[in-house]
């Protein structure tokens, strides 16, 4: 008896110096490490940023520690007390509910990019060769195509793709009205709702469906993984903007790796990986785009978010509302 | 008894005092919302019919695990376990490849109910195998000659001898597959396409309600697969102690 006592009071003050030796690490050195908190498909680019970034004079001894996934459950955790100095999330609503805790200052968006980091475009990805002929919205709503969109319920970002698809509507000269009936008819189509935008991209490389919505970035950073699909831009699509933010008690070396990220250095290497550049970064050449040499084309109509919908907090409710949202309602319409 | 505090009572009670702080329009929100009422009934019926496929199959298997003789049987013991063991999504994914467009069997159910029936099947296939297995083990061949002598046939000795102290066991299974079945997500998450009204289950609802920040109405949706499950278990519980004192 006398022994398990000693040995369990052994236990638990190793334990404890354990710990103590953790927190005495971590707070040594906390001026010259930034906790970065993304989104999960930055984690490939950001290896490539965070390098070079480390290359430079102003990031020479800074550690950046990178945490990824779902933008929605990055963003829950940093509310609950995950450290973070940067966070570069997928949609705007998700650094809002930083803002209404407290965690990111109310003027984040007061700055040249208006606090975006990246950007991508809404395309249509397709099987090697388009053996549907898939090029422009009206095809998905022909009967016989199976759509893959990921669930706009669970995954923020599938409302990307959902405005995308009802913009297009209203960027013909369309009213809401013609809007609502190309959306029935979409939803119609949808053979599969995954509830992340991986699960959607596993189903559809699986086999469901003959047209998978997705981002650009994602589309060209598979086929550099060497996932044998083709995409298309459709002539009408819209513009996804990464909000990134630094947190009240940031570092200077988190504002630092943010300049970084948006410096024409720092967006060339994201443009690599398959984001559109915010600036001009002179010539590129992207594997995976359909053109190598010219990897971004514009599209005809270039939807925004701000510019169209009326931002994203009016669009989250006018739209994705769970009871009244009118894609909620078209949607589950369709399922009957 | 802190240990099962820790682990069960205080999150358990912290969902319903979650789900009570939105109040009882919370639970009529939810329960009006044609989506998730639609996911609850596929969820609890696909569940229902696959226990009560279970309990047949399971003890089935049970009895040739246990009584049979033939090459492969240790393996195939082995193998039982592996729908409980692996991790969901690779369930999720294995059964996506096997039977989704691209079956390389000619079978394809993805995006529809059958895809729900088949991953629930393949979760909860263990549950009953093993509950009923131990019991069979221990249960002397004694009884059964007895029976054979007086003149039983072998219909007769499995209904009257054999079956009655099975019956224990089954239900115990029965109750564990049930409850898998209800919370089940990874495996099914691919293979159903999450089809509102058609294919969606109610974890992935309550998931949607959690990433769309509704925390109350996910509470709720809890509270009451809580309830089902509670229900379930307490009635298995009755029918298994009926069946044993007529048994």
């Amino acid at each position: 008896m006398n022994k398990t006592i000693k040995v369990a009071a052994a236990v638990s003050a190793a334990g404890v110096l354990a710990l103590t030796g953790c927190s005495s690490d971590s707070s040594g050195d906390s001026g010259d490490t930034v906790n970065v908190v993304g989104y999960s498909v930055l984690q490939q680019a950001n290896e490539g940023v965070i390098d070079a970034f480390n290359d430079t004079d102003a990031g020479k001894d800074v550690e950046i520690k990178g945490s990824y996934g779902a933008s929605g459950d990055q963003s829950r955790a940093v509310v609950a007390g995950q450290k973070a100095d940067e966070v570069h999330l997928s949609l705007e609503p998700d650094v809002t509910r930083l803002v209404d805790e407290g965690i990111v200052a109310k003027d984040w968006k007061d700055n040249d990019t208006k606090g975006i980091c990246t950007t991508s475009v809404v395309v249509m990805v397709v099987k090697k060769g388009n053996p549907k002929g898939i090029d422009s919205w009206d095809d998905l709503a022909k009967s016989g195509v199976g759509i893959v969109t990921p669930n706009p319920a669970s995954s923020g970002s599938a409302k990307w793709n959902l405005l995308a698809a009802y913009g297009s509507v209203l960027g013909d000269g369309g009213t809401e009205a013609d809007a609502d009936k190309y959306m029935k008819s979409f939803f119609d189509n949808v053979v599969a709702l995954p509830d992340s935008g991986r699960d959607a991209t596993t189903a559809f490389t699986s086999g469901t469906g003959d047209v998978l919505l997705s981002y650009e970035n994602e589309a060209i950073l598979a086929r550099q993984s060497g996932q044998d699909f083709d995409y298309v831009i459709p002539d009408s699509t819209l513009l996804i903007e990464n909000p990134c933010a630094l947190t009240e008690d940031a570092s200077d070396a988190a504002k630092a790796f943010l300049d970084f990220q948006k410096s024409a250095d720092g967006q060339k290497l994201y443009a690599e990986t398959g984001y559109r550049p915010l600036t001009d970064v002179g010539d590129l050449e992207v594997n995976g785009a359909n053109d190598e040499g010219d990897p971004y084309p514009d599209p005809e109509k270039l939807l925004t978010i701000d510019g169209d919908f009326g931002g994203w907090a009016e669009a989250n409710t006018k739209y994705f509302d769970e009871n009244d949202g009118i894609l909620t309602k078209i949607q589950a319409e369709a399922g009957q | 008894m802190i240990w099962f505090s820790l682990l069960v009572l205080i999150p358990l009670s912290a969902i319903i005092v979650k789900a009570a702080g939105g109040g009882l329009s919370t639970f009529v929100d939810v329960f009006t919302n044609d989506n998730t009422r639609s996911a609850l009934v596929l969820t609890v019926v696909s569940s229902l019919i696959i226990t009560a496929i279970n309990m047949v199959m399971g003890t089935i298997i049970a009895w040739v695990l246990v009584r049979d003789r033939f090459p492969g049987k240790a393996l195939l013991d082995l193998v039982i376990d592996i729908p409980f063991a692996m991790p969901t999504i690779v369930a999720g994914l294995v059964l996506l490849s096997l039977y989704g467009p691209e079956s390389p069997i000619g079978v394809e159910v993805s995006s529809t109910r059958w895809a729900v029936l088949l991953a629930i099947a393949f979760v909860t296939l263990p549950f009953v195998v093993r509950t009923v297995q131990p019991v069979l083990e221990e249960l002397e061949t004694d009884v059964e000659d007895a029976a054979a002598s007086l003149g039983a046939t072998r219909f007769t000795t499995f209904r009257r001898v054999i079956l009655p102290s099975l019956v224990p066991a089954i239900f115990a299974g029965a109750a564990l597959s049930f409850a898998r079945g209800i919370s089940e997500y990874g495996a099914l998450v691919l293979i159903s396409g999450n089809l509102p009204r058609k294919t969606e289950v109610v974890s992935v609802r309550l998931f949607s309600f959690l990433e769309g920040g509704n925390i109350e109405a996910a509470a709720a949706v809890a509270t009451i697969m809580l309830l089902v499950a509670l229900l379930a278990i307490v009635s298995l519980d009755v029918i298994q102690r009926r069946v044993a004192r007529r048994g």
